[in-house]
Parts: structure tokens; sequence; C-alpha cells
């Protein structure tokens, strides 16, 4: 299995990542700056990671949706090859077209890092077949601009097409504008393309992946893409 | 010749920062204010003279990155 | 050439003395660049003229102190060819006046400083002071100095993994923003300030100049004044992203050989960082101030060297890497220009397009850079209270006032803006003893902490200080770490009033003490004086950061209870007759008294204490460890048992319960330990001389007392998680 890790000016979970793919993998993933066309022809994974690519500027994401790099990226989510974005990364793939929606300021306009509790919505696609179906996993977040917006006709086209991936819940796997901890639409903490092969998330799967940093419920979102991914 | 953007978030998409300013308003006294929208707003050097071409150009801009129209509109004013 | 009016000395902060020398050393009427010049390099910010004579008694060295201070930041070894960066510094003034950006760009000074040394950042820490609840301004400044703090780390992708805050009206009208920065380095591969190599080029990277702070070094030495609100244009802003750019640009850069010499413009910005660099390395300096990457059109060569705007480097280069150097900057998107050489001549020469507008010699003006000896008197020492003095509360009632009391309070609505586990190594998060962050893949860590306890330090600056160098190296004793050196940030009053400058002496010796006692010394640390509003001077503060390694990150310990059934265990032993309550928190929030002599620590008792637990930790002995201090034993063991949600059954006699409870006895640590395994612990502790008292069970949902059941642990955490949000969130 080959992986990029795309790097920008601002990135900062980059290495963290890196880190947590090299685990599962057992190898590095290949670091791509964001000026670089040159992407190597059998890669099976592009993940986007956190951070602040350009500050946050602007608008969270925007200007490195437009970077050389992502142009690559586009095409190469076309023709089948799986994109994560975590965070910054997810706001970059709304930004870029490749998931619906927008990511807008957290509903009590603070930036917030802490652990949440996930649903799993799907449990059929590379990213998440490791988990089992319902499971609520604890995974952290630390953002901004985690507010998932995606205006009614857009909302019901994904929750139709089951492209949901995780929402914010209570330990107990409830779903409710109590467990909401940025005003999401129908707290969605991630969200899949319509064929499933492109997923951004804002919680971070990398900073729980590992037993001496308190948990490791990010890490079989990581293994699910190896095994799914080995060829 | 310069242009003046304005970007607003669409109609019926929350904006919290809005709110919090209406908040702060009433609590320091002021009182009436229906509603408030928060937006951003960009000022353009351009080289281009041709005040059409120019908008054309601050459209294109627009729409491929300043504003984000899944959530914002965006005027533009043209200032020869 | 502009005439040099009394007025215009008086304005850059400079006395009829200071001026009568500049004088001298220069042989003529300086102009205008250079009165700014001595103005900076003068001011209490740059030349520790009041504090020098008194920092200088403070320990310095230990085998493994690489760097003590008057470098960027201080470096110790830290084993496996690795050292820690660190130094804490104010950003006070700036703050009270524009929070967010105060605060903001105070963590972008302190992070420079210790990347600047070849450090990767990889902790911040902070401690804050703020007026009380009750003012109408503290809010405001709370979340803005939040939001800055975290605006700023966030972005950068560097942890905020701990920090203190304290409310108290005496900082009213000047609030105390301390940031501080921890960083790795290769031993071998450490950076300084000395420039060295006649026509070397002398480079400036980062973000342009434009007008921000000027004058921003002789605001911070300045007393406020009712309308120190009109100097907000003089804050400078920061800029994140441009930081994070910088921080890898120079790392990118600092991997090469290309670097003779390297310093952050800082305070006083081109002024302070050429002249340090070359008044170190001994040499001369010629400037090309037009050379300078503007962002404003119009500056003046004064402007120029004065102003303060942020993620600015200055660096010597080896002859002959400008194209390689410049490349690496030019791939990070940061300005880079060669804006001119050392020389021999041993003077600072400053060109405006060929001509020269400023001429100034080096050693003379750093070596003639005043130290005073101010007057000081000593603090008046207050009487003892003992039990009887104080007036017992029934203690279900007692604990929980103190638990939801301003500084005792959760502070999780702070920390939680604060990305508190980017780069991945964050093992311990804030809320306990110290913040624990991994060395980068290796199973070691290091332990950090920042503290002080501003009521003791006024109430008695000796034991104050003292108190807080040992609660440093009791909150990382209690998480497992070998305690190994401090930084400190000094913030008091007016150094010009006996009184105040009798409290910093009094400081000094307390820390000094400590540190030679704990083998703990200061390797860096910056000074702030002059914290006063209409003659209203803050609790002297001298803020304390530390570090220390933990060996194995697995064996680490924390505050919450692990399991029901555990002993729990006092070390250091429960105060009873000798419970303190004089400067207790008990005494303040309960009965409204700001009274009395603080607790004094016995050095010793610490020392061993200190060493006990943490071998009991490093062996897994025991299974939660917390150090006993604000609020005295109960808050502590209340704190490990909302942690871990599991009550406490207690079982403490005597008369004078309340000083049992609630007092602050230092050197003493909560910890708990399987039923199994406590004979052993006694012993162990008996043979190392150190007092330990079993006070009873884990378990339940409340916390019970001799059989009488107290508060329940849900309503206590409603309190103690409650306080600061529904403060925040209220009306001012």
């Amino acid at each position: 299995m080959k992986a990029a890790v795309i790097v920008f000016p601002g990135s900062n979970c980059d290495r963290d990542v890196a880190v947590s793919l090299e685990k599962s993998m057992g190898q590095k993933p290949l670091m791509l700056w964001h000026r670089t066309t040159e992407v190597p022809a059998d890669l099976d994974l592009i993940v986007v990671p956190g951070g602040f690519s350009y500050g946050d500027y602007l608008r969270s994401g925007a200007m490195a949706a437009h970077s050389p790099v992502m142009q690559e990226v586009k095409e190469r989510a076309a023709k089948g090859v799986r994109v994560l974005g975590i965070c910054n990364g997810f706001q970059i793939l709304t930004e870029a077209g490749l998931l619906p929606g927008a990511l807008m300021r957290n509903r009590d306009l603070k930036f917030i890092c802490r652990d949440v509790h996930l649903t799993v919505e799907r449990t059929d696609t590379d990213f998440t077949r490791g988990y089992a179906k319902g499971q609520v996993i604890r995974v952290p977040v630390a953002h901004h601009d985690g507010n998932y917006f995606a205006d009614d006709s857009l909302l019901e086209r994904i929750e139709g097409n089951g492209q949901v991936a995780f929402r914010y819940a209570s330990a107990n796997g409830e779903v409710s504008e109590a467990s909401n901890i940025n005003g999401s639409r129908n707290n969605i903490a991630g969200v899949f393309n319509e064929a499933g092969t492109v997923l951004g998330m804002m919680p971070h799967p990398e900073r729980l992946a590992d037993p001496q940093l308190g948990g490791i419920d990010g890490k079989p979102l990581f293994d699910s893409l190896v095994e799914a991914l080995c060829k | 010749m310069k242009a003046k953007v304005h970007v607003t978030l669409k109609n019926g998409v929350l904006d919290p920062q809005g709110k919090a300013i209406q908040h702060a308003l009433g609590s320091l006294g002021y009182e009436g204010v229906n509603d408030v929208r928060q937006g951003k707003f960009i000022e353009l050097d351009l080289a281009e003279t041709d005040p059409a071409k120019a908008k054309a150009a601050v459209e294109a801009m627009c729409k491929q990155l300043l504003a984000n129209t899944v959530i914002e509109n965006y005027s533009i004013e043209i200032i020869a | 050439m502009s005439a040099i009016t009394p007025e215009i000395v008086a304005q850059h902060g400079l006395s009829a003395d200071e001026y009568k020398l500049v004088l001298e050393i220069m042989g003529r009427e300086p102009n205008l660049t250079e009165l700014g010049i001595f103005s900076v390099m003068w001011s209490e910010h740059c030349s520790y003229k009041s504090s020098k004579k008194w920092l200088k008694t403070l320990p310095t060295k230990a085998p493994w102190v690489i760097c003590g201070p008057g470098e960027n930041a201080g470096i110790i070894d830290i084993g496996d060819g690795l050292a820690a960066v660190f130094k804490m510094e104010s950003h006070n003034h700036p703050s009270f006046i524009e929070p967010y950006q105060g605060a903001a760009t105070g963590v972008g000074g302190i992070l420079r400083d210790v990347f600047t040394m070849g450090a990767r950042p990889v902790a911040n820490l902070n401690a804050l002071r703020f007026g009380s609840p009750d003012h109408p301004k503290t809010r405001h400044l709370v979340s803005g100095v939040v939001a800055g703090i975290g605006g700023y780390g966030n972005c950068v992708g560097v942890p905020t993994v701990g920090g203190e805050v304290n409310f108290h009206s005496s900082y009213n009208g000047n609030i105390l923003v301390n940031a501080m920065t921890v960083g790795v380095a290769r031993a071998d591969n450490i950076f300084y300030s000395a420039a060295a190599g006649v026509g070397n080029p002398v480079v400036y990277v980062g973000s342009k100049t434009g007008r921000d702070g000027i004058h921003g070094a002789t605001m911070a030495s300045a007393e406020f004044n009712e309308d120190s609100e009109e100097k907000r244009p003089t804050v400078q802003v920061g800029d994140p992203f441009t930081e994070k750019l910088l921080i890898e640009a120079c790392m990118e850069l600092m991997a090469t050989d290309a670097i003779v010499a390297i310093q952050d413009m800082g305070a006083a910005g081109l002024t302070s960082s050429s002249f340090e660099m070359a008044s170190k390395g001994g040499m001369g300096v010629e400037l090309e101030l037009d050379k300078v990457p503007m962002r404003e059109v119009g500056m003046t060569p004064y402007e120029l060297m004065l102003s303060e705007s942020q993620e600015r480097m200055l660096i010597v280069l080896v002859p002959g890497k400008e194209e390689m150097a410049k490349a690496i900057f030019d791939k990070w998107e940061l300005d880079f220009a060669v804006i001119g050489t050392l020389t021999d001549s041993g003077r600072m020469v400053l060109k405006w397009h060929g001509e020269v507008v400023g001429d100034l010699p080096i050693d003379p003006l750093a070596a003639a850079s005043p130290e005073y000896d101010r007057p000081w008197e000593p603090t008046p020492a207050l009487p003892v209270l003992t039990p009887a003095d104080v007036e017992e509360k029934p203690w279900g009632e007692a604990l929980s006032t103190l638990i939801a009391s301003p500084d005792i309070a959760s502070r999780r609505w702070i920390y939680q803006q604060y990305d508190h586990m980017v780069m991945g190594d964050t093992a311990q998060r804030p809320g306990g003893d110290a913040g624990v962050v991994r060395l980068h893949g290796s199973n070691r860590a290091l332990a950090m902490t920042t503290d002080c306890t501003p009521r003791y330090v006024a109430a008695d600056p000796v034991e104050g200080g003292k108190q807080a160098v040992a609660e440093a190296y009791r909150n990382i004793s209690a998480v497992g770490g070998l305690p190994l050196a401090v930084t400190d940030n000094m913030n008091f009053g007016n150094p010009e009033k006996p009184r105040i400058m009798g409290q910093f002496v009094g400081a000094c010796q307390g820390m000094g003490e400590a540190c030679i006692a704990l083998d703990f010394p200061v390797v860096s640390g910056n000074v702030s004086l002059y914290n006063e509003t209409a003659g209203q001077p803050i609790l002297p503060t001298p803020a304390i950061g530390a570090v220390g390694t933990i060996e194995d990150v697995d064996t680490m310990a924390t505050v919450a209870f692990k399991g029901p059934g555990e002993s729990i265990v006092v070390l250091g032993g429960v105060a009873g007759e000798q419970g303190w309550l004089g400067q207790s928190l008990y005494l303040r929030e309960l009965c409204g008294r700001e009274e009395g002599a603080p607790p004094p620590v016995t050095l010793a008792v610490e020392r061993a204490a200190g060493d006990f637990v943490r071998a009991q930790i490093r062996a897994s002995k025991i299974t939660a460890c917390h150090d006993i201090a604000d609020g005295g034993l109960l808050v502590a063991v209340t704190e490990m048992a909302m942690a871990g949600d599991y009550g406490a059954m207690l079982a403490i006699e005597g008369p004078n319960l309340h000083a049992s409870l609630f007092g602050e006895n230092q050197g003493r640590y909560v910890v708990t330990v399987r039923e199994s395994l406590l004979p052993d612990l006694l012993a162990a502790a008996r043979a190392a001389g150190v007092e330990a008292q079993t006070i009873g069970t884990t378990g339940g949902f409340h916390i019970f007392l001799n059989g009488e059941q107290g508060p329940a642990l849900a309503d206590l955490r409603a309190g103690f998680e409650g306080w600061l949000p529904n403060y925040m969130a209220a009306e001012a």
C-alpha cells in the first residue's frame, strides 16, 4: 500500500497522521509539499491533514483548496484513489468540492479541544470496516470551524445516500442536541462522497491511536485502510 | 481601478457571530436591533482599466476563492 | 538634525542622569534615532537595571545545565543527546490594553526565543493573573487573553499543556500574562546569538517591518496611568501563520551549516537584536536600513530601529550561504534580505540610502547600561495564626464552597480553547499536576508546570519565594518527573518604592534558597516591574516555570483515583494542631480574611517527600498522586475523587478538624495504593523518613468523613466544573 500526506503551509497535523499511518502500515507515507504536481502514479491513499493551512485566513481551507497539488488530488479521487481529510483537511476537501457542505464557525464561537464520542454510521467502507455497526468511539476534536452546514435539500441527499460517516453522540451513543458540540446539522462529524471513497471528518483519529496518549479508538480507521488497500 | 467585495452569509444560514454581536449590542443597551449579519469586506486594487472586464474578473475570483457559494453570497462594486 | 529637548528625553523614559551618560558616551548630542536606541537598550525591560543585582544571586549552575540566563532561553541536558530549551516571559501591559493581541504576541515572542536556539517548540504553558471576578473588566480580559493564547498557539501547532490562573483584586488594573515555551533540540546543534566573523552578512528574515509597537519596550517599563488605554495603536498584531512558516524555515536552515548566530527580534526589535548580537560577539555592525523589508511607505530609520513588528529574526550567515538560505525562505514564502555586515569597529553604524544616520559605540553603551541598587525595606512579618484564631465551619459546606471558588474551580473552560494534543505526544493533558509531553519517538517524557502563590509572597516574600519553587518541584514530582531546572517570571510593582523592592529582594532570597536545596537551578527568566495602576501594586508574583524528565511514560502518575477500595495515604502527614490556616483559601473564601503568615516551607522535608514519591511512582507502587496545595488536604482528595469518579471514605480525627482538612501546610502529597501494597508503602516511607498517614479508602459516590456523609461527587463536580463557564456566560 502506498500513501501520501499533503503538506500545506500551516499544516500542523501532518507529522501526527504520518505517525499513525506508519504504525498501521509498517512504513512511512510520502510527504508531498503542496506545490508539487508530481504525484506518484501508484498511490492508494491521499491524506489531507489537520492544521491551519494559510492561517485559516479568508476561510478555513479556502486557499489550500486551490493549491497546485489539489488539482492532482481531485483527478486521483475521480479515479477512485481513497482520500482522507481530517479537520482542516475536511475543510479543504469541502472547499475543493470533493465533499458536500461547508464548515462554519462553531456555534459558541470558541475553539474546542476535547474528546468527543462519535457513532460510526457505516462499516461497509474502506475507512470504517474495522469498527462495528453502531459502535461509539472516543476521539478528540480540536477546531474553531467545525460546524457542518448543508442546506435542507443537500442534507436530505446526503442522508438519503448514506453519506454520513460519523455523528457527535453521548458516551452511550445517543445523538442529540446535548451532544452536538459545535452546532453541526444532524450532528454530522464526518461525511463521505457518494462513492464512499473520500472521507472528511472533523475529529482527529490520529490523536487517539496510541495507548500512551490515552486511547486507541482512532486506530481502527487506519487499520481499516491498510486492510482494504494492501494488495 | 478598485473593486470592493462584500461577502455575506446566505439567508437561512445561521450566523453565530452575527447572533453574538446582536446579543452584545442588546446587553450594551442598544435596543431595537432586529438582526445582525456579519460578513467580510475585501478591497482589491486592480491593474485592469475597463470596468466591465474588471467586474467579470472579480466575479470569477469570488466564485473561485473569495466566497464559498455553499454558504455565502457576494456583491461587487467597481470604483474607477 | 533635531534638537533633543528635555521633553524628548523624558518621552523616551530616560532620566536626566541617564541622559548625561548618553552625552558622555556619544561625545555629542545624539540624534533622535540614536536617542531611541539608548532609550530601549536602557529600558527596564532590556537592561534589568533595577533587578540585575538580585537576579545575580540566584543559583544557575548544575552539571546538567548547558546554558543559563543571558541567552534567549535556558538549556538543560535531558539525556539521549537531547536538550530542553525553555523560558517564560511576560506580556502584561500589552495584554491589558488589547487582550487578544497582547496575549497572542506574548506566545509568539516566547516561541521565537526558543526556536531561535535550534529547538523545536514542543509545549506551551502559561501563568495568568486576573482582577477580581467582580471587576467589570475581568470577564472581557479573561475571554480575550484565553482566545489570544489559543489563537496563536493552536495555529502554530504547539500544544498548550499546562498553566495556572488566579483572580485577585490587586490585578484589577494590571493583569499578568506570562507565557512559557519548552522546546527540544539536539544537544550538539544549539544556536547562540554571539556574532562572529568580520564581513559576514547580517540577514533579516520573516515578516516585513511596519510601525507596530514602536516603543513597546519603554511602555512595558512605565507605570500605568488612567490614560494608558489611549496607547492602543502601539500594540503589535501577531501573525501565527507566518510564525509557523518561520519555525519550519529556521528548522530547515538550522539543519545546514549556514548559521553563525541567530537572534529573534523581540521587544525593541532590530535595535536590541543587532545590538545584542554584536555586543556578545565583541563585534561592530553596519546596517543598511533602506534594505529592511518594509510593510508601510515612508518609514524612517527611527521607526525601523524601534518597530516591534512580530515574526522577524536576524541571522549572521556563513559567507557564501546566502543563496542557499534564501531558497529556504523563498520556499516558505518569507522575506529574506541581507541588510548589513559585521565589522571590527565596535560600533553600530546605521545607513539610509548610503548616508550615515546613526553611529554608536556598542561596548560603552552596553557596559554603561545602568544598574541600580535600589533602596529596599524588608516586608514586616505577620503574626502566625493558630487554628483557634480561625472560625470552624461545617466541613461539607466549606468543601463545597472551596471547590467552586475562583482560585480552585476547574480551568476546563480555558484549556478546552487550547489545542493541547497537537504534535501527538501529550501524555498528560491539562487538569493534573503537570503537563507531560513525550519526547518524540521515545518512551521518555518531559513534565512541566507553572506555579506561584502570590498571596503567600505578599505576606512573606522569602517564604513565598521558596514556596513557588517548592510547589513547582512538587508538581513535577507528583507525576513521577525528576525536576531539573526552572525559569522565573518576576512580576512586581514599582521598584522605586522601597517596600516593593523589598518584596523583590525577599522573593529572590527565598527562591534562591529553594533552588539550591532542591538542585533546581534557574536557567532563564524575565522581569516585569511597574505593575501598578494609580499607585496600587499587584501582589508580588514570581511565577516559576519548571521542567523535569520522566524515564518511562508508562509509569507516569495522574491525580485520578483508579478504582474502589484503595488506601488513601497522606505523605507529609495530616497537620492537626499544626494545620496552617494563615493565608489559606479557607480563611479567604470562608472567613473573608486575608491574614497571617503564610505556611513555611521546610526544604529538607520537601526534598525528602519529593524523592520518595517519585521513587514510588517510578516503581509503580502507587496508583494516583496529587500534591496538596490551595485549599489543603480535603480539596486535594476531592480533586482526585472527581477526576477518577470514585468517592472517598475518610477518617481524620482530632480537634481543629478545619486546620487538618483545609490547612495549607507544605511539602505534602496524597497518594493511593492498592491495599495489599499499603504495608510496604508505609514501611518504605518510614525508612525514608517521610511521615505517612493512612486516612481512608476510595469508593462510593460521596466524600465521607468519620462516618458522616458529606457532599456527593456529582454536586461537587457541578460546582467545580460550573464556576468558570457560568461566570463567563453571565452578563457583565
